[in-house]
């Protein structure tokens, strides 16, 4: 070791020492004490990056909605009557899961924030999850799809899963294949594709079953992957296969382009049943009279008034309307914390607990969890007349029938 | 197969679209630009904008989006480049260095996106009507985007080749040290050429919006792509860079038909890393390695 | 020799005091000094490589979630201890093979080449999860906490960093400047570039590997978008490069700046992160060309010869 490499090493050593001295002091902050005039609440959300597409459509929007809403009114109110506004703070994870844990943990222990709304996406939910139990928050996660549900509500127990699983999604569809099938509307052969990513991949695999339960032929099944931009190839093997019903399990940019290539292509099955995206309010301002007919997961009880009221508010505060299967679901989970915490304060082991076993009027109705999961869900929906209405559970009420055949594409 | 080829050709067109300006600004500029998804993104932005509120058509629009670019490429060599590339003179760093600078610019270019546009999904219908062709439909608009990738191709292709001007450019493109010895302002020419794939970014953007979703955080995505594609066809080499985007839009539909379009991206990736490995300095390179 | 030794004396001191810090730490102190920790490693490995012969690679990515996805698929299955070495043995082999496909490759054919291995691999794991085993997501539930990790990355950290020490002493060292200033003088001196080169190369993705495989229990769920994840490659590449490729420190030094002003950043400004990020590494190419620690180096040998000079 030279003499001036060891100087170098020894100054390096320093400047690592006051470096790690600065991150350490920036941990020590005083707690905050006297008597509080807000409620802290706090979220990380992919602003930059890969995911923040979604999240800018299901989720920001409507955190950002109901603060202002809350705040306009005084802000949340406390067991004793009294209002103290939201104060936000908010993190970019950059659509990174180290980025989440680390948001997390920065809201929970260095900010001391009182409640933390969920990240966006099934997979930071999840890397979410252990971390709002081990410091004891509620966890209102929405835009999540899982079959495993059950499962982590047991496991974290102050997690609540408001979305349903890919099997409550494929069952609906599966359901209403078979109805039109009896009905000699459509012929028993369904072609899929889905993404191979999260979303797809449990999709396709309850899919797999449901349709297997129903006796529906999967005469077509592949996943590509996410990026693809070119779906011509598997449109015209579709086609070829002569199923009457065609199922993407896409992602937003899939969704478009597949409905601009199945109208290039001249691709016209009975049933068209595409993924996220077809709710999207750009999908619709796109795609004009066009959409007629295309279904979805999700929907809207479009005589449910609590609910048009609260798109009409959306669409005035955001500038442009929610989306019509999560968005409504993210701003009613938010109601129900607001709730919550009127009647137990912000004590996050009571609100849990009301969570948990509370009844709640929300923009849905009346609301109230099983197993901490919300199963009063609209599982599949169709576009008719300009909006996206709610067709499955069938017997649920408010549900449309469904309008099968989908007309042609209008000739070019 | 005869449908299979046609979908791959004209999916390939979008890829060469994309890639030709890349070509230009790495091989003859020697600026490795990561920050040229960023660009041809802003530019689809443009369109969109264009598009929907004053009711301009997209292809209309190129005429006032492409000078733009143009001005933009020019502006950023100029200020950012220039002085990476007099400096590099000495010590040989410019690949380093202007890979950390356009990373920057990338970031630069995405958040101004961000904070303008916001992170949505973006996408506007223009020209997507099927036009039949030997038996197969395909939509209007990307075979606009195929027909202007081969006329961008062949226009250049037929200046580098045929006109003094381009001979200075290849000259530059082989061996930049040598150029200035004949009398060639590299400097110049290298600005000029930069500016030029930064128009070219913008064409391609403008007709990817046509036909593809895009977000501000998707110029990446594009950026790396058109990397694939103009290592695969030689640095600097335009031909190259046109052949290689057909070429890979072939292989990406005959795997999507024939093996599994799960393996798309794959076999694109495979291709490419075979190609390498087969001749290093692409298909139609000619010097070895660097 | 005895201040080589009283420079151990600190080092070891140093790192005594870091593995002592997270009992003084809340667990958002923890999981910074986690994430930091795991960046210096990733930077300092990537540099023991890169630096020396100039090659760029982006592969990092390829490497770390070779590492994370091991742990996923091997976390119910074998002990711990077992899986890290599993994970680290899969990462040698495939830098080996890599390593040898590879060795013709120059400049910017390699930065893309290895771009490309990290999205192939990608590729194909989603590939093999979605048709062979039809999940994508894997759960990860193991008993360790942030501070076991970041302990498992300090000693990770600390051997990265006396490799790299032991490399620039020995005649590896020497024979590594030779080719990264000229590559045929190397060939002419009788200095086996190759098998230097592959050596490197294996060394430094097997850590990489480990560094996937230590971080992956941090996040409960794992799927390829998140485990192979571009930014990491990038990220690394440029802390390295801040810092300097070329010294022992360097890497470190462009590490924990970097991590804690992007961390600084993102929740000061979130709407603007991008923007002031971009416009930070465009100055730091025109201010501080050659990495802090080159920069820091002109700025102190100014100064003295300045005093000399009065």
């Amino acid at each position: 070791m030279t003499l001036y490499s060891r100087r170098t090493t020894l100054r390096a050593i320093g400047l690592a020492a006051a470096l790690l001295a600065g991150a350490g002091s920036m941990a020590v902050i005083a707690q905050d004490t006297g008597d509080r005039t807000s409620v802290k609440i706090g979220y990380a959300i992919s602003k930059t990056g890969a995911n923040a597409g979604g999240a800018g459509i299901t989720t920001l929007p409507n955190y950002q909605l109901w603060v202002h809403e809350v705040n306009g009114a005084g802000g949340l109110e406390m067991p004793d009557g009294s209002r103290l506004p939201i104060e936000v703070i908010e993190y970019d994870d950059r659509s990174a899961s180290e980025e989440v844990v680390r948001a997390i943990e920065r809201l929970a222990t260095q900010d001391n924030v009182d409640f933390i709304l969920p990240p966006w996406g099934t997979g930071f939910n999840l890397a979410a999850a252990p971390l709002f139990d081990r410091f004891g928050y509620p966890q209102l996660a929405v835009s999540a799809v899982t079959d495993k549900a059950p499962e982590f509500a047991a496991r974290w127990s102050k997690s609540f899963w408001m979305l349903g699983g890919g099997h409550d999604y494929t069952e609906a569809l599966a359901d209403i294949l078979t109805d039109q099938h009896e009905a000699g509307t459509i012929n028993n052969d369904v072609a899929v594709i889905s993404v191979a990513d999260g979303f797809g991949i449990d999709l396709i695999t309850a899919a797999r079953q449901s349709f297997a339960d129903a006796g529906i032929n999967l005469v077509y099944d592949v996943t590509y992957p996410v990026g693809t931009t070119d779906f011509t190839p598997m449109l015209n093997e579709a086609a070829a296969s002569g199923a009457d019903t065609f199922v993407a399990f896409s992602y937003p940019p899939d969704t478009f382009a597949l409905t601009q290539q199945a109208q290039v292509a001249a691709y016209n099955p009975k049933v068209l049943y595409m993924g996220v995206g077809v709710g999207f309010p750009v999908y619709a301002a796109n795609n004009g009279d066009k959409i007629e007919g295309i279904m979805s997961l999700g929907g809207i009880d479009i005589t449910n008034e609590a609910v048009m009221e609260y798109r009409a508010r959306h669409t005035e505060f955001i500038g442009q309307a929610p989306d019509w299967w999560g968005s409504v679901i993210t701003y009613n989970s938010l109601q129900m914390l607001e709730e919550a915490i009127k009647r137990r304060g912000l004590d996050r082991e009571a609100v849990a607990e009301e969570l948990s076993n509370g009844t709640f009027e929300t923009v849905l109705g009346e609301v109230k969890l099983e197993d901490n999961q919300l199963r009063t869900l609209w599982f599949g929906g169709q576009w008719q007349d300009g909006n996206f209405v709610a067709v499955a559970p069938s017997d649920r009420e408010g549900a449309v029938a469904p309008r099968l055949p989908k007309a042609p594409w209008p000739a070019q | 197969m005869i449908t299979t080829l046609i979908t791959g050709l004209v999916l390939g067109g979008t890829y060469a679209l994309v890639a030709m300006g890349l070509t230009l600004q790495y091989g003859i500029s020697r600026i490795m630009n990561l920050a040229y998804g960023e660009i041809l993104i802003f530019a689809a932005f443009a369109a969109f904008l264009l598009f929907s509120t004053l009711g301009i058509n997209p292809i209309l629009g190129l005429a006032i989006v492409l000078p733009l670019a143009f001005a933009f490429g020019y502006l950023i060599y100029g200020v950012m480049m220039q002085p990476l590339v007099a400096r590099s003179k000495k010590s040989g760093t410019l690949e380093v260095d202007s890979i950390l600078a356009t990373f920057g610019l990338l970031f630069v270019i995405q958040g101004v996106m961000l904070v303008v546009f916001g992170s949505n999904y973006t996408s506007y219908n223009f020209l997507n009507t099927g036009i039949n062709v030997l038996g197969t439909n395909i939509a209007a608009n990307r075979l606009l985007a195929f027909a202007l990738a081969v006329i961008i191709g062949a226009t250049l292709f037929y200046v580098l080749t045929r006109t003094r001007w381009g001979t200075t450019i290849r000259a530059i493109a082989v061996n930049p040290d040598a150029a200035p010895l004949v009398g060639i302002d590299v400097n110049r020419t290298a600005r000029f050429a930069f500016a030029l794939g930064t128009m070219l970014a913008a064409s391609g953007g403008v007709m990817i919006s046509m036909y593809q979703t895009f977000n501000a955080s998707m110029g990446v995505v594009f950026t790396m792509k058109a990397l694939v594609i103009v290592i695969m066809g030689g640095l600097g080499n335009l031909m190259g860079a046109l052949v290689a985007g057909l070429l890979l839009g072939i292989v990406e539909t005959l795997v999507a038909t024939h093996v599994d379009p799960g393996l798309t991206l794959a076999a694109t990736y495979l291709l490419f890393l075979g190609v390498l490995l087969w001749k290093p300095s692409g298909l139609f390179g000619k010097a070895a390695g660097r | 020799m005895t201040r080589t030794i009283l420079g151990f004396i600190l080092v070891a001191l140093g790192l005594a005091a870091l593995a002592f810090l997270p009992t003084q730490l809340g667990a958002y102190g923890v999981g910074l000094l986690l994430g930091m920790t795991g960046y210096v490693v990733l930077a300092s490995a990537w540099a023991l490589f890169s630096g020396p012969t100039r090659y760029v690679s982006l592969a990092t990515v390829a490497f770390f979630g070779i590492g994370a996805y091991t742990v996923a698929v091997l976390s119910e299955a074998l002990p711990y201890w077992a899986v890290l070495l599993v994970a680290a043995g899969i990462g040698l082999c495939v830098a080996l093979v890599v390593g040898l496909a590879t060795l013709r490759l120059a400049g910017v054919y390699f930065v893309i080449f290895t771009f490309g291995l990290a999205e192939l691999i990608r590729q194909l794991v989603t590939w093999y999860e979605v048709n062979v085993t039809g999940t994508l997501g894997r759960y990860i539930f193991l008993p360790i906490t942030a501070e076991q990790i970041y302990w498992q990355l300090l000693g990770l950290a600390a051997i990265t960093i006396a490799i790299g020490w032991f490399i620039s002493r020995s005649r590896l060292g020497l024979a590594l400047k030779v080719i990264g200033d000229d590559e045929t003088v190397a060939a002419h001196t009788g200095i086996n570039i190759a098998g230097v080169k592959l050596a490197l190369f294996a060394v430094s993705a097997t850590i990489i590997t480990l560094v996937g495989a230590i971080q992956a229990p941090r996040w409960t769920y794992v799927e390829p978008s998140i485990v192979f994840n571009p930014t990491i490659s990038f990220l690394t590449l440029i802390m390295a490069l801040l810092g300097g490729a070329n010294r022992l420190w360097g890497p470190a030094l462009g590490a924990i700046p970097l991590f804690l002003l992007f961390e600084w950043l993102s929740a000061n400004f979130p709407n603007h992160y991008s923007i002031i990020l971009g416009l930070l590494f465009i100055a730091i190419v025109f201010v501080v060309p050659r990495g802090v620690l080159a920069g820091a180096e002109d700025f102190w040998k100014r100064l003295r010869s300045n005093g000399e000079a009065a």
